[in-house]
């Protein structure tokens, strides 16, 4: 992976930097020992590595305009960071940048109950969030599977989704407002606890940007009253067509699932080994939640089995407790976990039509015949948001090339059959050089755009999203 | 005034008249707000057709100047419909024309379903556009989660005509419900009013509307006719402690909040407001006229003497006012802090940067 050749310069002026930081924030917030700036070299795609020049880890909105200040003043890139849990590169520094890490500002400002609104500061982790308005029968909605360690800074930058957006929908459906600070210091405030925009939505542009326009500092999400229970039904099928299919019918019957999540042969067979789910050995498996009163819940898991019967299942089973619903989640939640076990993998996020699934799935099994190497398919069939792992071995010279090349090559497909690149977790470094399988230049022309109105030096969060070709005009005239 | 209109046949045809221009145009879609300021208006209505519509994955793609009317009866064919509930302003404003899929999108349009599921542009997968200077740009695509890329698509809905000249569009579609029931509880003023609604909205029953209408609040509730049945037979005993409950199988008020009809037959400057949903009834209390409550509370309708000023009258309580009818107190939006400003000019002037958008209602002064 390409990044740009750290500025000679920049580097030269550490010592100078670092004093600038510390006068503006506490010593115990300036990291720049290169023993401790490694802490910070990657974030969950492993495979590349850089470490910072710096790490700050400011506490209030004020110190992350103050650094920004000095960063600006200096032309010193900075990599805004949450909990670093990006599968994407999103927060991979390059040799001259500042990390900026929100990790420390994880306060709850204010809740109100009445208007169903909370306000945390953006390091707050995703579960934590609903973890402060549980007592009242309150969540917060979007919940990608890093819950329990994502901040609501990286969520907000990648739009994170989750299992149960099918029904409630991804970060920027349930973000009300953000306080964001420009890269030259300026603090702005977007949205609140009203709804809408008065002119232009910023909002909408901000949240999914990848730390690339503003460092959000803090936030006002949505926040929901918990249905009275859920439950899922598990149903197997000896084709993917036809499991395909079936998501297509439930869809269309007006049963609108909080969750459709779809496992294929080869992650069942490794779930089942691994997690002892008793998952039923076929071809695909769907797992259906739906929500409500006992009795809602029981009135649409009869229709939604009506469905699949007609469909011919291999297994229908619907649970009827909470062992029985924790037992068929079981295998679909300990599915990444169950892969590792048995190889390093690759996992990508691109998204598909609905009606395109048994074509891609078919794509997908004949990309894995042709590079030699296994694919696990598991994903979110409710909005055709797939997951293929690619399983491959590290130590082995040359795969982790070919499997990329293979990853590569299954987001064309996705994008060939109307899709895109990735659904929920960024394009980070992981998918820029894909972007202009997807848009044209005039396309990507006028989302950097939008980059030059809030980030006119290009300075924030570099080397990301676009093509390093293609962005180099706008990332030469910083240097 | 009454501006010329010109009918691009086409997409092609739109570029070169946009490539060409060598003064500002005004962006008609169906003509149903009032008459654009300007001498020319470039009309999508001949732009327009549904070119994709897959029920089994809820989407649909059609071209800007399509009719809504249309895209509802195609989508009533397989029982499905766009849940956010554009309104329709011609009653309001004594205006004719057709209301257009663009039109809808670039208002950002939203209705009383719109506090559950999401605003016009929450439903907006993908635009493909023409910018100020006559490039053809797309962006999102026709898939329910897309973050490839900056989002645009969040952008454009709502930029009024002042970004792009919205060319085709992608939406996210959703089934209709099997059936539909409207609670309407007793509350004399708008802050017992709002009370009410916040405790059904605080409920786990997944209300789709609930407003507050001349000493009555209203509470929707859709779905299958069991599950309905429950859940408003719950909310009936929990809202009974605010005064009488009784339940309705009308959708009439909801289309009548939707469009603001309490206001068609009477005169007086028309806004729009968006608040935190328990500052409704202060802004009501603090204004002249008339009004009513969307959204919880949060979406407050007024009809007030003309020029009244809104916005000065308004200055302590965070939100924003739009005036949807009638020559009021300065700007059609509210306007933006200065920080702000800069980035919505700066990014208005990037996609038209020779001003051929001409969109006064929309611009800030």
């Amino acid at each position: 992976m390409e990044m740009p050749k750290p500025s000679r310069f920049v580097l030269s002026k550490k010592d100078q930097i670092v004093a600038a930081l510390l006068a503006v924030l506490p010593e115990d917030a300036v990291i720049s020992d290169p023993m401790e700036t490694q802490a910070y070299e990657c974030d969950a795609l492993t495979a590349y590595r850089c470490p910072p020049m710096v790490a700050v880890l400011p506490r209030t909105t004020q110190e992350v305009s103050e650094v920004l200040k000095i960063c600006h003043a200096e032309g010193v890139p900075v990599v805004p960071r949450g909990s670093g849990t990006s599968l994407a590169g999103g927060a991979l520094p390059t040799a001259d940048a500042v990390i900026l890490g929100v990790s420390r500002m994880n306060k709850v400002l204010e809740t109100d109950y009445e208007n169903r609104f909370i306000r945390v500061q953006s390091g707050r982790t995703n579960l934590s969030v609903s973890g402060a308005v549980e007592d009242e029968d309150f969540f917060y909605a979007p919940d990608p599977s890093s819950q329990l360690a994502c901040a609501i800074a990286g969520n907000i930058a990648m739009n994170s989704g989750g299992a149960h957006c099918l029904k409630y929908g991804v970060t920027t459906n349930n973000l009300m407002g953000v306080t964001m600070v420009l890269m030259d210091g300026t603090i702005i405030e977007i949205g609140g606890a009203h709804l809408d925009a008065p002119d232009l939505d910023l909002l909408g542009v901000v949240c999914g940007s990848e730390g690339q326009l503003g460092v959000v500092t803090e936030a006002t999400l949505r926040i929901l009253a918990k249905p009275e229970g859920a439950r899922p039904v598990l149903i197997g099928f000896d084709s993917n067509a036809v499991a395909g299919a079936c998501v297509a019918d439930i869809i269309k019957a007006g049963v609108l699932p909080v969750a459709i999540e779809f496992m294929d042969r080869p992650i069942i067979e490794i779930c089942e080994n691994f997690a002892k789910a008793g998952y039923p050995q076929c071809e695909a498996l769907l797992i259906v939640e739906v929500e409500g009163s006992e009795e809602e819940i029981q009135d649409q898991l009869d229709r939604i089995s009506q469905i699949a019967k007609s469909h011919n299942p291999v297994e229908l089973r619907q649970s009827s407790s909470d062992a029985e619903s924790a037992a068929i989640w079981l295998g679909r939640k300990s599915a990444f976990g169950a892969v590792g076990q048995v190889a390093d993998y690759m996992c990508l996020d691109g998204t598909i039509p609905v009606s395109e699934l048994p074509a891609v799935l078919k794509g997908i099994e004949d990309l894995s015949e042709k590079y030699g190497l296994r694919v696990g398919n598991v994903f979110h069939a409710g909005d055709g948001n797939m997951h293929p792992l690619i399983m491959f071995d590290a130590n082995k010279p040359g795969d982790l090339e070919l499997c990329e090349a293979m990853g590569a090559d299954i987001l064309r497909l996705c994008v060939a059959h109307g899709g895109c690149l990735t659904g929920e977790h960024g394009v980070g470094i992981e998918k820029r050089d894909l972007m202009t399988d997807q848009y044209s230049e005039i396309d990507l022309e006028a989302q950097m755009a939008i980059k030059d109105v809030f980030d006119p030096k290009w300075l924030l969060n570099p080397a990301k999203v676009f093509p390093l070709s293609v962005s180099q005009d706008r990332r030469e005239v910083r240097s | 005034m009454s501006a010329q209109i010109v009918n691009p046949s086409n997409e092609e045809e739109l570029v070169d008249y946009v490539k060409a221009a060598q003064s500002p145009f005004a962006i008609a879609g169906g003509q149903t707000k009032s008459a654009p300021d300007a001498d020319v208006a470039v009309s999508s209505s001949e732009i327009k057709g549904i070119d994709v519509y897959e029920p089994g994955a809820l989407t649909l793609v059609a071209k800007a100047g399509t009719p809504i009317e249309d895209i509802e009866a195609t989508l009533a064919s397989e029982g499905q419909r766009l849940a956010f509930e554009p309104g329709d302003m011609r009653g309001l404003l004594k205006t004719k024309g057709t209301p257009t899929l663009g039109g809808v999108m670039a208002s950002n349009a939203s209705g009383p379903r719109r506090i559950q599921t999401g605003a016009a542009r929450d439903h907006l997968l993908g635009v493909r556009f023409v910018d100020g200077l006559g490039n053809v740009i797309e962006n999102g695509g026709r898939v329910m989660k897309n973050v490839t890329g900056y989002d645009l698509v969040k952008l454009l809905a709502g930029s009024r005509g002042t970004l792009g000249f919205l060319t085709r569009l992608s939406l996210k579609v959703l089934p209709v419900p099997e059936t539909s029931l409207t609670l309407r509880i007793e509350a004399p003023n708008a802050e017992i009013g709002v009370k009410v609604l916040s405790a059904a909205l605080g409920s786990p029953y997944d209300v789709t509307g609930a407003a507050w209408v001349g000493g009555e609040s209203f509470v929707r509730i859709e779905g299958f006719e069991g599950s309905v049945n429950y859940r408003a037979n719950r909310l009936e005993s929990e809202l009974g402690q605010f005064g009488d409950v009784s339940k309705h199988q009308t959708e009439n008020i909801w289309r009548n909040i939707r469009d603001a009809e309490p206001f068609h037959k009477i005169e007086g400057d028309v806004w729009r407001i968006s608040v935190k949903p328990s500052d409704g009834p202060k802004v009501l209390s603090a204004l002249p006229g008339q009004g009513f409550l969307d959204w919880g509370g949060g979406l407050v309708w007024v009809c007030v003497p003309p020029k009244t000023d809104v916005r000065g009258i308004l200055d302590q309580i965070t939100g924003h006012a739009t005036l949807i009818r009638g020559q009021g107190h300065g700007p059609t939006l509210n306007p933006a802090t200065s920080d702000t400003k800069i980035i919505l000019n700066g990014i208005r002037h990037k996609f038209d940067p020779r001003s051929v958008f001409s969109a006064p209602q929309a611009v800030n002064p």
